[in-house]
């Protein structure tokens, strides 16, 4: 499939000379782009580079069954182009990031709003979409929600209590990270990838890490290769075990609630053993890790892993034993297959609704290269679904971690890397716990950071948490919103 | 017949909610560190090796001065602390690090080696809130970290409402805010209104270093640099993020509830 098309193809966590990206004029790039995405690519970054007063348009594709990435550009241009979005919905949130970011207006985008800038004291929202009728009324909720969360602005459209239509706008957590990346890496850098979504440290740090080690020519040692995919694993089974508390919370079935709280503490303590910091912070660096995982720790790490993971298992066991739990998650927030596809779904969202993606697998980078979890896929599209993937994937991280935790790579932990090669595209995709994180860096002639784009894997499913509440009652809305747990602040950058 | 088992399981399992405060402190993760010390009498003549390693430019040694920490720009990478021979900088391995005034986080002076950990509310207050205390947090350019350590103190491991302390879905029903994150641009106007909508007499508490002075993100023009800069804060709770245990410490020794004495709830 990948084959015959004309974009430069690259596998992931590698890199290629900024000059062998081949360039078209826009229309034909926009075209280029639309028939790879009709030949089953997914989108995974749209960005602009700056170009003096120009802009060129950046496209990194995903052929998952080749296992391939592929990249091209347009010639610089400035004012308006041929919308993708017409006919590859995936492309509607980038388009929307370009035109604010550098001014291109794609034509015929049938939304084009804001994502992200500030206008005085809070983000440029824009009109909101509105449902007309005598019996339709709107309710809006946000920035500052009810939990223990980030902020965001829920915009409802509904008929009693049916949705018809939820807008979605972010933007309220922007901190600058990637402007701030131009001119880099700087000393703050590393710090900044740690905390772009801070539940995800992790699979951030090591796609930023993966960057560096790529532009240097250097791999990480492949015992930090190791230690990272242990890492990236408990991070997933710390997030997934929180979020099935947190459904089991929203249907007030406190048991598993009470039990998956404190589990997945213990998870994050884990984490903790290994380095200090229970989100992962300062163990992940370009060109290795900076702790190591001894024997003795190692053992420690496996006996209490066992212990939480039984506990695991017997908390998530009440819960799908609980008829009144699965009748309340049952064809409630439906994303259908075709949809997910459509809007370019990741994660554990998209392998939900039946579609067979995951990073791991696909884009094998790192230890990955060497051993791999399996897939874990549900049909159905609902809370149900999403629910039941993240119960196999708490299985199967579980499982791939008691493997490698008795079978670690023996060596170092760092490599001294070379300075960052000039003119040079790198792209680094990692599997998060919500999908696919994507890095692309592209270098200037003395090897800094000319663009830094981040893709956390909320960006592609928001749109996806929108298409779930259509027809569903709003008073749904928790479940659905838990069965996605998506990032504001890997969103807002 | 999942409720024999719950109830079975239950019934093994006992109490979960450690004894701290009554009994001793759980045990920080021994890499973790704890609060930083600074011994600047260490420092060699003319050595500034901590300076350029900090990613937050929390350490300064301005000329023939003694070196500067401010932990509240800290994000404990510990880089500092690898960098200095004489171990003029440590750590402690202490958790306890929150204040009420913004110049207890700042080390290096004589007599300022290390934190000087927060006092009680004043009386009045205290006797308002002492006993319950309801929180509105608000994340305003937070990253997660912080929102799920303090999250994290109302399961059943910490159980923080038999302190009488609680989080609330409005700032209607609250007594105070909680801040995390660096406070976006984006987040100045939300933040205010939730300030304002707090009734008086009102407390605000900053979680983490983004809360405190920006964090990783200090300096960016998208964010103001911490709490201070939209509202007045109380309590100063630093990490990256804070350990649950940190944030505990912070809110008990607010409320004066640490200390064993006896109940001194008013006989009426």
């Amino acid at each position: 499939m990948s084959a015959a098309t004309p974009f430069a193809l690259l596998a992931n966590a590698t890199s290629l000379p900024w000059a062998e990206v081949p360039a078209w004029p826009v229309a034909e790039f926009v075209r280029e782009t639309a028939g790879e995405l009709t030949r089953g690519a997914r989108l995974c970054a749209w960005f602009g580079v700056s170009e003096g007063s120009e802009t060129r348009l950046v496209a990194v594709l995903a052929f998952d069954a080749d296992n391939t990435l592929a990249v091209a550009r347009s010639t610089p241009f400035n004012g308006a182009y041929p919308s993708l979005t017409t006919t590859h919905p995936q492309a509607h949130l980038f388009e929307r990031e370009v035109w604010e970011q550098h001014g291109l207006t794609p034509e015929g985008h049938p939304w084009l709003k804001p994502v992200r800038r500030t206008v005085g004291n809070a983000p440029a929202n824009g009109e909101f979409f509105r449902v007309d009728g005598r019996e339709v009324h709107e309710v809006a909720v946000g920035p500052i929600h009810a939990g223990v969360i980030e902020p965001g602005h829920f915009r409802f459209q509904c008929a009693g209590e049916e949705v018809l239509h939820l807008e979605i706008a972010l933007g309220y957590q922007h901190r600058g990270v990637e402007e701030a990346l131009t001119g880099g890496p700087h000393l703050a850098t590393m710090s900044q990838m740690e905390t772009v979504a801070g539940d995800t440290t992790i699979a951030h740090a090591t796609a930023h890490a993966t960057i560096m080690e790529s532009l240097a020519g250097t791999e990480a040692p492949l015992r930090a290769q190791w230690l990272r995919a242990v890492a990236l694993e408990l991070e997933r089974l710390a997030n997934h075990t929180g979020d099935m508390g947190a459904l089991a919370g929203d249907v007030a079935f406190l048991p598993t609630m009470s039990a998956c709280g404190k589990i997945r503490g213990d998870f994050l303590n884990l984490t903790a053993l290994i380095c200090g910091n229970r989100f992962g912070r300062g163990l992940v660096r370009p060109g290795g890790c900076l702790h190591d995982l001894e024997p003795e720790r190692a053992a420690q790490l496996l006996a209490r892993l066992k212990t939480a993971l039984t506990d695991t298992r017997q908390a998530v066991a009440w819960f799908w034993d609980a008829a009144s739990v699965r009748a309340r998650f049952e064809n409630v927030g439906v994303v259908f297959p075709a949809q997910a596809t459509e809007i370019g779904m990741v994660g554990p969202a998209a392998r939900a609704c039946g579609l067979v993606r995951d990073v791991r697998y696909d884009h094998p980078a790192g230890w990955h290269r060497f051993a791999q979890v399996p897939i874990s896929v549900w049909p159905g599209g609902d809370v149900f679904a999403r629910a039941r993937v993240r119960s196999l994937e708490i299985r199967r991280s579980g499982e791939y971690l008691q493997e490698q935790l008795v079978s670690p790579a023996e060596g170092g932990l760092r490599s001294e890397l070379a300075p960052p090669a000039p003119d040079t595209l790198a792209v680094a995709l990692v599997e998060g716990w919500r999908g696919e994180v994507c890095h692309v860096a592209l270098t200037d002639a003395a090897g800094r950071f000319r663009r830094y784009k981040i893709i956390d894997p909320s960006f592609h499913n928001w749109t996806g948490m929108t298409l779930a509440l259509r027809g569903t009652a709003i008073s749904d809305f928790p479940i659905c919103n838990k069965s996605f747990n998506l990032s504001y602040c890997g969103f807002d950058l | 017949m999942f409720v024999i088992d719950t109830i079975t399981h239950r019934l093994k399992r006992g109490c979960e909610t450690m004894a701290y405060p009554k009994g001793p402190a759980p045990a920080l993760p021994d890499r973790h560190g704890g609060a930083l010390k600074v011994d600047a009498s260490k420092c060699a003549d003319g050595c500034n090796a901590c300076v350029p390693v900090c990613p937050t430019q929390a350490i300064a040694r301005p000329n023939g001065k003694p070196v500067v920490l401010d932990l509240g720009r800290c994000i404990f990478c510990a880089a500092c602390v690898e960098v200095c021979p004489p171990k003029a900088i440590a750590q402690t391995g202490d958790h306890r690090m929150a204040v009420r005034r913004r110049e207890d986080l700042v080390l290096g002076e004589p007599g300022r080696e290390q934190v000087r950990l927060a006092a009680a509310l004043d009386e009045k207050l205290r006797r308002l809130f002492g006993r319950s205390l309801r929180l509105r947090v608000v994340s305003a350019g937070g990253c997660g970290g912080c929102e799920a350590d303090t999250n994290v103190l109302g399961t059943i491991g910490w159980d923080l409402s038999r302190f009488g302390i609680q989080f609330v879905a409005s700032p209607r029903h609250a007594d105070g805010l909680l801040i995390t994150g660096c406070v976006s641009k984006n987040m100045e106007l939300a933040l205010k209104k939730a300030w304002d909508a707090v009734a008086e007499p009102k407390i605000v508490i900053a979680v983490g270093a983004c809360a405190i002075a920006g964090g990783p993100f200090v300096g960016n023009p998208q964010i103001l640099n911490g709490a201070a800069s939209v509202v007045p804060v109380d309590l100063f709770i630093p990490g990256c993020p804070p350990h649950p245990l940190t944030i505990l410490d912070g809110l008990l020794r607010l409320l004066d509830r640490l200390e064993q004495k006896s109940e001194t709830r008013p006989v009426t």
